[in-house]
């Protein structure tokens, strides 16, 4: 069954003159892994942070177009920003947990969601980490400050930190980008599983990954959408030469 | 392969001693500076010196009304340039944005850190007592009450003068709050309140915390910008008035009065005395207490900014 749950119309993006998104017309799915690829400086996470409006917080950014998560104009200026942000949820390149516990670090976004109950929210991190496949490796250290895991588990942390506040899509922006095979396949694992619940999207600069872990991959470059379609289809028959050639390593 | 034997390098020996010469002639200067006041004021130094006031034309009895002055002027200081220049700095570095007039303003904090201190004086006087003062008198009809030089105005017009020194480390403890742990915080869907006061704010304490002490010492020991805004060459009562509120009455300090000042008292004694060398051994000792709270405040700062980092070491 295919349901869609972004759907994109003609956005276009401009930090101050210059602009860094053109035209983009894009559907994505839900439950399934829609992988963004392109070279550096093609848009593809300006575009990731389209969806949850963290562009908002950068001065002189323009943005153009209507963007639609279950048929809502999240564009739509009578929309509660913070509210948006707790449905789509989003895990960094490089790790950015807080200086505090791991405790702590995964109830943030419940206590200021104003959850206080302590069993609750202790309910809200044994499922979290479980979710993440992290439980084990931390329930003996939930006091332990969360700079003391390795670049691995901080990063599964954060996906369990995001998973906290319940949202029903999280984006990623290469996530494993700055962490070992082991741990980079630990996260693959992860979205593989996480797709039975959430909508991912996930931008990545290796093309092994996308082809690993998404159903549907859109090639970027130099602002525009080039191609979109189902992974194995641009892979192995893409319909643009600038994609194949991508794909196939002749650039980027 | 020939491996060549070490050429001598001569003008790098040469700006090494330059530079060591350079380094220990300033330690030299301050062991002797701190060295003689220390020598010369330890023997002043006893209970009835910190708790007397001074007796024949200041050339005997001590400097506790100076000393609770400087502590008066400074706890008011603090209560009005705090909470001020935390909250502008809060103010400029999280919601203003990056506009021409934001910049400028900027600019101008920085500046206002260069200016003599005398300057911020006039401007006390000109400002707080003749405008503020006058126009309070006015419109409360108290007579001549604010219109005059009181230790409020003096600690208003220290608060304006600490104030650049309060937000320009502020701003930088704020600044050093990396990016990404607010679009963490952001990201799981807190107000910008929420960010500012659960990630931004526990970060940038310590720098808050140490810039603020450094910049109290400083406003502490200043001497000019007092000099017309109340600081008295000598008064017989402490500046302290009851405060009674349904007939319990505390005593409290009273921003009206005037005050003595320690640094002031220092430049009285060696310059307006009718006897300047029979104050010598009296200056020596409160130079030493001026220079002790000072460096009281200082040691203040730099343990809050070791124990800090080593809380946030793992950072």
């Amino acid at each position: 069954m295919k349901e869609t749950k972004i759907l994109v119309k003609d956005l276009n993006l401009f930090y101050g003159e210059k602009q860094a998104l053109k035209n983009i017309s894009i559907e994505i799915l839900s439950k399934r892994v829609t992988a963004f690829i392109g070279p550096s400086g093609c848009g593809k996470s300006t575009f990731l942070r389209v969806l949850n409006r963290m562009n908002d917080l950068i001065d002189h950014v323009r943005i153009e177009g209507e963007v639609f998560i279950d048929g809502v104009n999240i564009y739509d200026k009578s929309l509660d920003v913070v509210n948006l942000r707790k449905n789509v949820g989003m895990v960094f390149q490089k790790s950015n947990l807080f200086p505090k516990s791991i405790y702590d670090n995964l109830v943030y976004g419940p206590r200021i969601n104003g959850i206080r109950d302590k069993k609750i929210l202790d309910e809200i991190v044994e499922k979290t980490l479980n979710q993440a496949a992290i439980w084990d490796e931390v329930k003996d250290r939930m006091n332990e400050n969360a700079l003391s895991l390795s670049g691995g588990q901080q990063q599964r942390l954060c996906i369990a930190r995001a998973l906290a506040v319940e949202p029903e899509i999280i984006l990623m922006d290469e996530p494993a980008s700055a962490l070992d095979p082991i741990s980079t396949a630990k996260i693959e694992e992860l979205i593989h599983d996480l797709k039975k619940e959430y909508t991912i999207v996930i931008v990545t600069h290796n093309m092994q990954q996308a082809a690993r872990v998404s159903d549907q991959t859109a090639f970027f470059y130099l602002g525009e959408l080039i191609e979109f379609d189902r992974t194995t289809t641009i892979f192995t028959r893409p319909t643009k030469k600038q994609t194949e050639d991508y794909v196939t390593g002749r650039f980027g | 392969m020939e491996i060549k034997k070490r050429k001598k390098d001569i003008s790098g020996a040469i700006s090494l001693g330059v530079v060591r010469l350079m380094f220990f002639s300033l330690v030299f200067i301050l062991i002797l500076l701190l060295g003689k006041i220390f020598i010369e004021g330890i023997g002043v130094i006893s209970p009835e010196f910190l708790l007397d006031s001074p007796k024949n034309n200041m050339t005997e009895g001590g400097i506790g009304p100076a000393i609770f002055g400087t502590v008066a002027v400074t706890l008011l200081m603090i209560l009005f340039t705090v909470p001020l220049g935390v909250f502008s700095a809060i103010y400029l570095n999280e919601y203003a944005k990056d506009t021409f007039f934001t910049r400028l303003i900027r600019t101008s904090i920085n500046n206002l850190a260069g200016v003599p201190s005398i300057v911020f004086g006039l401007f006390g006087l000109g400002f707080f007592i003749l405008f503020i003062g006058k126009e309070l008198d006015e419109v409360l009809q108290t007579g001549l009450l604010f219109g005059q030089p009181a230790l409020l105005w003096a600690s208003a017009t220290l608060a304006v003068l600490v104030l650049p020194i309060v937000i320009v480390s502020t701003l930088e403890a704020l600044n050093s709050v990396p990016k990404s742990h607010r679009d963490a915080s952001y990201g799981l869907g807190a107000t910008k309140w929420q960010t500012i006061k659960n990630v931004v704010l526990p970060q940038a304490r310590p720098g808050i915390l140490t810039g603020t002490i450094l910049a109290i010492s400083r406003g502490a020991g200043e001497t000019a910008p007092i000099l017309f805004l109340g600081a008295a060459f000598f008064l017989p009562n402490l500046p302290i008035a009851d405060l009674c509120i349904g007939g319990y009455c505390i005593p409290m300090i009273n921003p009206t009065e005037q005050f003595m000042y320690l640094a002031y008292h220092i430049f009285i004694m060696a310059t307006q005395s009718a006897n300047p060398t029979k104050t010598l051994p009296l200056q020596y000792g409160s130079t030493l207490v001026l220079i002790a709270l000072t460096f009281l405040l200082n040691i203040t700062a730099i343990i809050f900014r070791y124990r800090f980092r080593k809380i946030l070491g793992r950072l």
